[in-house]
This record gives C-alpha cells, sequence and structure tokens, in this order.
C-alpha cells in the first residue's frame, strides 16, 4: 500500500488506455469502466484512511523520501511530489465517487451512441485529471493534470458532435481551459524564475509581499476562478453543462470543483505568508462569491431548458463555497474570530462542495432522464411525467430539495454554517445568501411543476421510465442527500473538518508533514 | 454517538426535527380524516364546471414553465436587460471579462486599496 498514491493515477490511466481496444464491443468497454472506476474508489478510501491515520502522506516518484540530499549537498525537492492531506484525499474521494456513477448511469444513457470506447476512455481520463490536480504537491506536475481534464472534458462536452451545439460548447470550453492554463503556466514561470522550484510546500515558504509573487497570485486567483466557474468569467459553465452527456456530469462537475481545489490550495498554502496578512483576499473571494450565487440564481429563473436551468444554479452553489471559505480566508489573521466562526464557515464552505457535487449530479442526470424519455430538455414542452417516472420523481424531489437547502437534506447542513458565519462578518452577506436559497426553492418549483405534475399529456402516452443503471446511479446519490443530511456531525468531524484544518494549518503543509 | 451539529451559535439535530414532522404529520392527518367524506374519485362530481362550456385539452391548459413567475419577471425587466446584455454567448467577451477580473484582482493585490 505504500504505492497508494500512485496507484490513484495509475489504475484509472491504465483503463483509459486499454478501453479503446474495446472498439465496437460497447457493453464491455461501459463494464470495464465501471469496474476501473469502482477499484478507484476503494482506492481512494484506503488512501483516506492512511490520511486519518498518518496525517499527511507524501510519495515521491523516482526516491525513496522527499528530503534527499543530492550529493553535492544541496537540499532541495527537486522530484515530482504528491503531498496527500485531508482536503487532498476529500477531493480524491468526490473525483472517484463520482466518476464511478457517472460510467454507472452513463451504461443505459449512452447505449445508442456510437465511438463509445473513446467516451469511456475519456471518462477515465477526465478522472486521471482531477485525481492528479488534488493529490500534487507539483506546480507544475498541476499544470499539466489541469491540462488533462481540461481536454478530456472539452472532447466529451463536445462528444456528441453531430449536434452544433455540443462541438460549440466543447470548442468554448477548450478555449477557456487553454486560456486558464496558459496563465498558470505563465505564473508558474514567474515563480520559477524567481525561485528556481517548482515544489508547492517549498514555494510558500519562499513567497514574499514582492511585486512578481503579488501578480502570480493575482493570475493564479483569477484563472482558477473561471475555471471553476465564477461571477463574471461563468459564462462557458451552461454551455458546456447542458451539451455534456448527463453521465459526465459529475465528473465534470468534480473537474470545475478540482479548480476551486485549486484556488484554495494557492489562496491558503501556496501564498500563505500573503493571504495571512491580507484580509482584502478573503473579501474578493467573499464579494465574488455572493455575486456568483445571486446572478447565477437569478439567470436559472428565466430558463426552460432543464439543463441549462441547473447548470446555471451550478454557478449559483459554487458562490456559497466561495462565500464559505472567503469568509474564513477574511478572518485568517484574527485568531480569535478564526476560532469562533472563520473555521465553521471554512467549512460549511468545503462541506457544500461535497454536498453540492452529489446533489447538482442527481439532478443533472434526473434532466438526462428526462431528456432519456422524452427527448428535448424543453420544460414548456413537458408535463405529467411523475406517474410515468416515479423513480425519477422521487430522485429530482430529493435533490431540488436538498439545492434549495430544505431540512433535512444535505443541502441544508452546509448552508446553515453559512448563514450563521457569514452574518457575523456581514449581515448582508447571509441576506444574500438567504434570498438566494429562496429563489432556488422557486426556481425547482417550477421545474417540478411543468415536468413532473399536471395531467397526463398524450404525447407521452407510452413514456416510461429509465433502464435500471440510470435509477439505480441516482438513487445512490439520493441516498447520500439524504444521509449525509441526517448525519452532519459525522462526516464533517470525519471529513470536513480534517479539510478544513489541513488548509488552515499551513505549517504542516509547508515541512510535507513534518519531513522537512 | 452525537448527531447534534453545534454551530458558533447554535445547533442542528435533523433527527429531532424528523420527530417533531412525524408529529406534526400525524396532526395533519387527524385534521384531514375529519374532513368531508364526500369526495368520490372517478365520478361526474370531479369534473371542473367551466359555465357548461366543453373542457379543453390538457395540452392547451397547461401552464407552461416559461409562464411560471411572469409577474416576477416582468417586475425585474431592467435587471434582467443588463443580464442579457451580459451574456452575449461570444467567446471573445468571455475573455474579455477574464482580463477585466484580472485587472481588478491585480490592481487591488499590486497597487491598489
Amino acid at each position: 500500500m505504500s504505492n497508494l498514491p500512485a496507484l490513484m493515477i495509475a489504475v484509472p490511466l491504465f483503463g483509459a488506455f486499454t478501453t479503446p481496444l474495446l472498439k465496437k464491443r460497447y457493453q464491455l468497454a461501459s463494464l470495464w469502466a465501471i469496474i476501473i472506476t469502482g477499484v478507484s474508489v476503494i482506492l481512494s478510501l484506503l488512501l483516506a484512511q492512511e490520511v486519518m491515520d498518518k496525517g499527511i502522506v507524501m510519495y515521491v516518484f523516482g526516491a525513496d523520501n522527499a528530503n534527499l540530499v543530492l550529493p553535492s549537498g544541496y537540499k532541495v525537492p527537486i522530484r515530482i511530489m504528491f503531498e496527500i492531506d485531508a482536503m487532498g484525499v476529500f477531493m480524491a474521494i468526490s473525483a472517484t465517487l463520482m466518476s464511478f456513477i457517472g460510467a454507472l448511469y452513463s451504461y443505459s444513457h449512452v447505449k445508442m451512441e456510437t465511438g463509445l470506447e473513446k467516451y469511456y476512455a475519456l471518462l477515465q481520463l477526465l478522472e486521471v485529471g482531477i485525481l492528479g490536480m488534488v493529490l500534487t504537491g507539483d506546480l507544475f506536475n498541476l499544470f499539466v493534470f489541469l491540462e488533462i481534464a481540461g481536454i478530456a472534458g472539452s472532447a466529451l462536452v463536445g462528444f456528441r458532435n453531430y449536434r452544433g451545439e455540443a462541438s460549440e460548447a466543447g470548442i468554448k470550453y477548450l478555449i477557456v481551459s487553454s486560456v486558464a492554463s496558459l496563465m498558470v503556466l505563465f505564473s508558474i514561470g514567474l515563480l520559477y524564475g524567481q525561485y528556481g522550484n517548482l515544489n508547492m510546500a517549498y514555494l510558500s515558504r519562499q513567497i514574499g509581499f514582492n511585486t512578481v509573487d503579488m501578480i502570480a497570485l493575482g493570475l493564479l486567483f483569477t484563472s482558477f476562478a473561471m475555471k471553476c466557474g465564477a461571477v463574471p468569467m461563468h459564462y462557458w459553465v451552461p454551455d458546456a453543462y447542458t451539451e455534456v452527456p448527463a453521465g459526465i456530469n459529475p465528473p465534470l462537475l468534480v473537474a470545475t470543483y478540482a479548480s476551486l481545489y485549486a484556488l484554495f490550495r494557492v489562496s491558503f498554502s501556496l501564498f500563505a505568508t500573503i493571504t495571512w496578512n491580507m484580509a482584502r483576499v478573503g473579501w474578493a473571494m467573499s464579494i465574488i462569491g455572493v455575486l456568483t450565487m445571486f446572478i447565477g440564481v437569478t439567470m436559472a429563473l428565466v430558463q426552460h431548458d432543464v439543463k441549462r436551468l441547473m447548470s446555471y444554479h451550478a454557478i449559483s452553489q459554487t458562490g456559497y463555497m466561495l462565500l464559505g471559505v472567503g469568509v474564513g480566508l477574511t478572518v485568517l489573521h484574527d485568531p480569535q474570530a478564526l476560532a469562533s466562526y472563520g473555521r465553521d464557515a471554512m467549512a460549511g464552505g468545503v462541506f457544500h462542495i461535497i454536498n453540492h457535487i452529489i446533489y447538482k449530479s442527481l439532478l443533472l442526470m434526473t434532466a438526462g432522464a428526462l431528456f432519456y424519455v422524452t427527448g428535448t430538455r424543453d420544460l414548456n414542452k413537458m408535463g405529467g411525467l411523475a406517474r410515468k417516472m416515479p423513480y425519477t420523481t422521487i430522485a429530482f424531489i430529493v435533490g431540488a430539495a436538498a439545492i434549495s437547502g430544505l431540512p433535512p437534506f444535505n443541502g441544508f447542513a452546509s448552508k446553515f454554517l453559512i448563514y450563521e458565519t457569514s452574518y457575523r462578518l456581514n449581515p448582508l452577506l447571509a441576506v444574500f445568501a438567504m434570498v438566494t436559497s429562496v429563489l432556488t426553492l422557486a426556481s425547482f418549483v417550477k421545474v417540478f411543476a411543468s415536468a413532473f405534475l399536471g395531467p397526463p399529456l398524450e404525447k407521452f402516452e407510452g413514456a416510461k421510465e429509465v433502464p435500471k443503471p440510470m435509477i439505480v446511479a441516482m438513487l445512490i446519490l439520493a441516498a447520500l442527500c439524504i444521509l449525509f443530511g441526517l448525519f452532519p456531525n459525522v462526516v464533517l468531524d470525519k471529513l470536513v473538518y480534517p479539510a478544513v484544518d489541513a488548509l488552515i494549518k499551513f505549517a504542516q503543509y509547508q515541512t510535507w508533514g513534518g519531513l522537512a | 454517538m452525537n448527531f447534534t451539529l453545534l454551530s458558533p451559535s447554535g445547533f442542528w439535530n435533523p433527527l429531532l426535527w424528523i420527530a417533531f414532522l412525524i408529529i406534526f404529520a400525524i396532526i395533519g392527518y387527524i385534521i384531514y380524516a375529519r374532513g368531508n367524506p364526500g369526495y368520490k374519485k372517478n365520478t361526474e362530481q370531479v369534473k371542473p364546471y367551466l359555465s357548461g362550456n366543453a373542457e379543453p385539452s390538457k395540452e392547451e391548459i397547461m401552464v407552461r414553465a416559461g409562464d411560471i413567475y411572469w409577474g416576477f419577471l416582468e417586475a425585474l425587466k431592467g435587471y434582467y436587460d443588463v443580464l442579457k446584455t451580459m451574456h452575449t454567448g461570444d467567446m471573445r467577451d468571455y475573455i474579455l471579462w477574464y482580463l477585466g477580473v484580472g485587472a481588478i484582482i491585480l490592481f487591488l493585490l499590486v497597487g491598489g486599496v
């Protein structure tokens, strides 16, 4: 098990390269992808256990340990390293779980498409990209995996290339990813030029307040903010999430939040020296968060394409995460405020990441199920489907209640923490957060009323429930929404607070868990 | 195992909430059960009365998604006009927004307030 971090990348990478061998044997390709992603889930849980037991896990490619001294006596980290703390492993579990759910759902959802061996290869490659981003301790490595995730993601967005809109969305996603990656690379170049190193922990001890460092921070902050869909750089999100096959929505969501993770990692670990002394970085994050949640939800309210509507909600929910963590970042330099509500604010933001990944994946899958049965995404053309699709209806109700923050579902617990703590920083922030929740509920009432309620329509006389693999995938996520909502403190204590502490206690990260 | 989530100034116990939900559901059911028992399913009684006119087809009378919240959207027309202007769908605008936000962030960090 000492090679567990490397296996996390090697297993899905092996899957991605072997799946194309199953050309024309689509069912086998689907099953192979389900097996590989299932094994990845197990590996991520084992890794989580190791991190919980031993603290930060270091893995050095090509050497036995991180602080190996060169024969010349020069003691700097020169190899590629994975540095896995609780935050990284938290994201890794999200990535592997959602890739597995996505593969399971896709088994029936895309069976009529052609080129499925490429589809599943890309799905696993996307998983590799996300896992690399959240596990690595090396800046250039982060860029490489960001590129892998971006390229695999854009190919999947444009997978249904017989639709002009899908090709357009795929190209847009590719260009946005490329611009962001280019600027990330430029920032890495700035830091490498100054400090001659790419290891994040090492760099974080060298970085100071000089202008070049500030420019690098600004470029990394903006680039990752665009990649995670923060307003006003969110325009690519509805295009991409709407056109991508519903089975890819869960891993694509995690790919988006891998960029959010990178934003947090940059703010808390890499530039800790700066952000601990500059409350304005936290304020910038909180204000972007409020704008993101409000503009996202108001745009969702006017949509009548069910997937586009849900995509705008994905933007809106990202705002909550930015707000929660932004509040924590703002009071980072104030030990009293940090202990009083800053840590809980960050816990709310980080908890909202996993909650949102679960319920938004569920909702996008129900939208995919509606499209599968009706052949349309236009809510104006739907109605009375609750009787025909009872399982999808139940899954939708659970997801809609969770995203609207209704108790006792998972969305409530994280929003509860965010409302309360953002109020402590500035009551206006909490007001916007609550109004956004009300508008979210209003929006999902609209979807429920127009797609599921009403008299049965003649044109859907022969409609029936979606195939079993799709139902199973949706019900697993619905069950998680309920479980995470009923036992929030279990998830918070085991997963979320360790992840938050990993961000706050950056000294641990800087010394590779005490190795250096 | 403790199921109470403690927040900085309060607490949340979902199991307690469910217990209350069940109690209120029972009270609701008791009130419902004491209602008028004259309602009969699948009889003339359940048909809508439209001043003697024939009932239009279901498709015709269905409230569509685009009509829901019409009043709300009409009241916020000015706000939505601005939002629609922002959402051009043009890739060049996406990049311009990125550059604009980047400039503001750099101003805040390097030479700003």
